[in-house]
């Protein structure tokens, strides 16, 4: 979308609070869909805010852009299964033109030579979609997926709440208990079986459960997507819980948004004007000021200097505390640890431009606006992620293809189409570099592609290839990282994004984190901001 | 094959003059050199530093030079005090702290050029130094090996180095440094010292050792001049009030018990955080240390009798434990008992009431002792000379 058509317009009719002493309360740095949802919460409690994006449109990774004139395509993230209701209502985003363009897509795994299979969204429809295929499996899926529903719905109970400190006062300890409580009321049995596989890889319980490794293959890729995981690493059945627990409480499966992601922050940022947030696009900031040992601004990179009684990161740690606040700022062991949260991305993305609709081999042309899976199975996926471990890009690499524009008419022109597709391995960390590896890699997506469309390449009009180290230039997002940091048990909850930092507030007074990396973290989920505001608005303004 | 595990103790340049000299030496080590302890008597040793001239080999010091044209923004956000303060060509002790406030190390901090120190510690803090340094433009490396030490110290020894040939050294000032010529080569000396005397730190090439050492002996030789051990230097060290690492305080980075740490303000030292001068390491848990109050307080303690009071317990009013020695001797300078104890804090009012509870082998029957004790400044020896300037010429 170009820079005029996405600026956010002046909606509504509540009157935007005036900056009379040209101080603000708060100034939130990125107008990512986690600063956007923070800064409009902290002005529906009457705070002034400032919204400051180095981009020329507001969406940060969340952003519509043009592969070629006329093909536009969700340019980062391209679906949401994890947008929260509670986002979409008290924001009234529909009203501020939020539009699904489809919801709950069912996903294809596909495979080169073998027809495909369909996991429908939602887990009750999963048994019939599968029973022609593999009767077995249509009998077992439904029953693991119930499951793991009941455990990822004990972690989306966690998702709205600060986490609680261990340690910590009473507000902490009655958090720990009600989760203790949730647990205990599982059942002996079902927290056993919880415990058991919480820590394990997605691979050996899928192996346990199902016979199909065309199944297994892309449910496994829903665990591995956008982290440093291959299906056989500790910690992918805790992902894939986590990735479930943002679709239940999101209600629904993976949907398209109308006119593309960068609609969403489009009316995420009218929501946010509509209750008298200021936003600026193009105001890069370079660093955090502080004064007196208290973020006291920003400075802007033009040198402007924005004063404000709180600042708001919606940037990743790394970039927020090392780059902007700069390390002096904080201890050093701190500074240490925060050196080590793992951002190394390792997912990229493709658009293409289509001449015609490609022909995928044994998919019914109704279906090719679902949610297609390359990832044939555990070994596939596995050996992709070999790949990553050593810094090499995947040979054959996995895939998640959406084409919007069956959806969406206005993305591409009659009769053409955009596809879009978020590929792994491809790590942040590339020996030799990016610059020199990305046509290579390309090549070797659009081979794994046509291996399933053999035409594909023939009605590509132009493509567009955003490795992590795009990522991190464009997105300004350290490490190129979907979700800003790993996700993990070690990860997670007062863990994340480190101990002592999990609850939104930094060490330097006045100075918080909404990323990503802070809980409940990753994905189009937007909780975060939330929860982030809850805790600026918790703090007195000096 | 490798040969290492052949030499597991390293040699000082000074080596081979420190094991020739003396007739009954005890070894110690120390950062992994192979030190003396002992040369012949501790006694003679201790007499030399209040009264002649006496050298100690502290090559085994850790050294870092630190430079660059962020190096004194660095060093403010790694130590608590205010370097900017500290002028060209002068030395300050320093302590710096981890996240908690708690202290990893003290140390001295020699500003040689504007933008060019040196840090001495006790114990290895490179990867702290390091990533203390994450954003500022600043080289930092360790020179101990290139850089060897000799401490000259005791009331003569202003005197063993004029006869050096040290030209003007009488006229540097206490906690200064300066570079002088000595057999056409630098020789950097500082007015510092672990002993609270007169006395001099020589810092030198490692090839000018020997050549040094000789020198000096000869030059001092109708002085007495005397090298010495480091039990010798504990007792004068004690005598100064200068507390050990590892002795008197954990070293935060060596203790494993959290709550083992000590931050400057229960070691005594409040003199060297200045909270005025921005961030540094530790600085908002000092900050809410100062509000609460502290856990401890490392006081100097004069104990009636003269029974080293060593590995003490203090207490109140003869009953309630509040404290403990960590370091401790009888004077023969100041014919005083002496003690370096750690104290609960917050009981200041209980200070008029202290006991401390010594134990005593008297021709193999212990004996206990409670001994009353004084709460006192530190240090508890400190003769005019040590900062008369121009230094006595004796």
């Amino acid at each position: 979308m170009s820079a005029p058509a996405s600026r956010p317009r002046e909606v509504g009719h509540e009157a935007a609070p005036t900056v009379a002493d040209g101080r603000y309360d708060v100034a939130v740095i990125g107008a990512g869909h986690n600063g956007l949802a923070c800064a409009a919460t902290l002005a529906r409690s009457g705070r002034r805010v400032v919204v400051l994006e180095a981009a020329a449109q507001v969406g940060g990774a969340a952003v519509t852009g043009e592969i070629i004139p006329g093909f536009r395509v969700s340019r980062c993230a391209h679906l949401v299964d994890a947008l929260a209701p509670a986002l979409v209502r008290e924001l009234e985003l529909e009203r501020h033109g939020l539009r699904f363009a489809v919801r709950g897509l069912d996903t294809l795994a596909l495979a080169p030579g073998a027809p495909p299979l369909r996991i429908a969204a939602e887990a009750q429809r999963a048994g019939p979609a599968l029973h022609a295929q593999c009767p077995a499996d249509a009998r077992a899926l439904p029953q693991l997926l119930a499951r793991l529903e009941r455990f990822a719905g004990i972690i989306a109970t966690l998702f709205d709440e600060t986490p609680p400190r261990i340690g910590g006062d009473n507000a902490d300890r009655l958090r720990l208990a009600r989760l203790g409580w949730r647990l205990r009321r599982l059942g002996r049995a079902e927290l056993r079986e919880l415990l058991r596989i919480v820590g394990t890889n997605v691979a050996d319980l899928l192996e346990e459960h199902l016979e199909s490794d065309l199944l297994r293959g892309a449910l496994a890729f829903d665990a591995v997507l956008g982290a440093r995981l291959g299906p056989r690493s500790p910690n992918s059945l805790f992902t894939w819980l986590y990735r479930l627990a943002g679709r239940r409480r999101a209600g629904v499966g993976p949907s398209v948004i109308e006119g593309g992601m960068g609609a969403l922050s489009e009316a995420l940022a009218r929501a946010a004007q509509a209750r008298g947030v200021e936003i600026r696009t193009g105001a890069a900031v370079s660093a955090i000021t502080v004064s007196d040992d208290r973020a006291s601004g920003v400075r802007l990179a033009s040198g402007e200097h924005i004063a404000a009684r709180q600042v708001v990161s919606n940037a990743d740690i790394k970039r927020t505390m090392h780059g902007l606040l700069g390390s002096a700022h904080i201890d050093t062991a701190l500074v240490r640890r925060i050196g080590s949260v793992p951002t190394r991305g390792q997912t990229a993305k493709l658009n293409l431009a289509l001449d015609a609709l490609p022909t995928f081999a044994g998919v019914d042309p109704a279906d090719m606006g679902g949610r297609l899976v390359i990832a044939p199975g555990i070994d596939y996926l596995e050996s992709a992620f070999d790949h990553a471990k050593y810094g090499e890009y995947s040979q054959a690499p996995a895939m998640e293809i959406t084409i919007p524009s069956l959806h969406d008419a206005t993305l591409a022109p009659p009769g053409r189409h955009v596809l879009s597709a978020l590929v792994q391995y491809a790590p942040a960390d590339l020996g030799g570099g990016w610059d020199a590896a990305r046509d290579a890699f390309e090549a070797r997506i659009m081979a794994t592609l046509a291996a399933c469309a053999p035409d594909i390449e023939a009605k590509t009009l132009a493509t567009e290839l955003l490795t992590p180290l795009d990522i991190e230039r464009e997105f300004l997002i350290s490490g190129g990282h979907w979700h800003h940091a790993e996700l993990g048990l070690e990860r997670f909850l007062m863990l994340r994004p480190i101990a002592g930092m999990a609850q939104y507030a930094t060490p330097v007074p006045g100075l918080f984190l909404c990323g990503a990396d802070c809980h409940p973290g990753g994905g189009i989920m937007g909780v975060a901001g939330i929860n982030a505001a809850r805790r600026v608005l918790a703090e007195r303004l000096p | 094959m490798k040969e290492h595990y052949r030499t597991p103790l390293l040699a000082t340049p000074f080596h081979t003059r420190t094991q020739a000299a003396g007739r009954a030496r005890v070894l110690s080590r120390w950062a992994g050199y192979s030190t003396v302890a002992v040369y012949t008597d501790v006694r003679l040793e201790y007499a030399a530093v209040r009264n002649q001239a006496s050298v100690f080999d502290l090559s085994p010091m850790i050294k870092y030079r630190i430079e660059g044209p962020d190096a004194v923004g660095y060093l403010n956000r790694l130590v608590t005090r205010d370097v900017d303060k500290l002028a060209v060509g002068r030395v300050g002790y320093v302590v710096w702290c981890d996240d908690r406030g708690h202290v990893l190390d003290d140390g001295t901090l020699f500003r040689l050029e504007g933008q060019r120190f040196r840090l001495c510690a006790q114990d290895r803090h490179l990867p702290w130094l390091l990533d203390s340094a994450l954003g500022f433009d600043v080289d930092i490396e360790e020179e101990s090996e290139a850089v060897a030490a000799l401490a000259v110290q005791g009331p003569s020894s202003c005197a063993v180095l004029r006869r050096l040939g040290l030209k003007h050294i009488e006229t540097l000032r206490p906690f200064a440094v300066a570079e002088f010529a000595y057999r056409d080569r630098a020789l950097t000396v500082s007015r510092t010292g672990f002993t609270g005397d007169l006395g001099y730190e020589l810092w030198l090439a490692p090839s000018l050792a020997e050549p040094l050492w000789d020198d000096l002996m000869a030059a001092g030789q109708h002085m007495h001049i005397t090298p010495i051990g480091s039990q010798a230097l504990n007792l004068v060290r004690i005598e100064a009030g200068f507390l050990m690492p590892h002795v008197d305080f954990m070293p935060a980075a060596a203790a494993v018990r959290r709550t083992r740490g000590r931050s400057p303000f229960e070691l005594g030292l409040a003199r060297l955080v200045d909270f005025d001068k921005g961030h540094f390491n530790g600085r908002r848990a000092l900050l809410e240390e100062r509000r609460i109050g502290s856990r401890y307080r490392v006081v100097g303690l004069d104990i009636e009798g003269n029974k080293p009071a060593r590995d003490a317990w203090i207490y109140y009013a003869r009953r309630k434990r509040v404290g403990v020695v960590t370091s401790a001797m009888w004077s023969p300078t100041c014919k005083r008992n002496l003690a370096i104890a750690t104290l609960e804090a917050g009981r200041e009012s209980m200070w008029t009431d202290l006991w401390a509870e010594i134990f005593v082998n008297k021709e193999l029957k212990w004996e206990r002792i409670m001994a009353r004790c004084r709460v006192v400044e530190r240090p508890f020896y400190d003769p005019p000379r040590r900062t008369q300037t121009p230094a006595p010429d004796c």
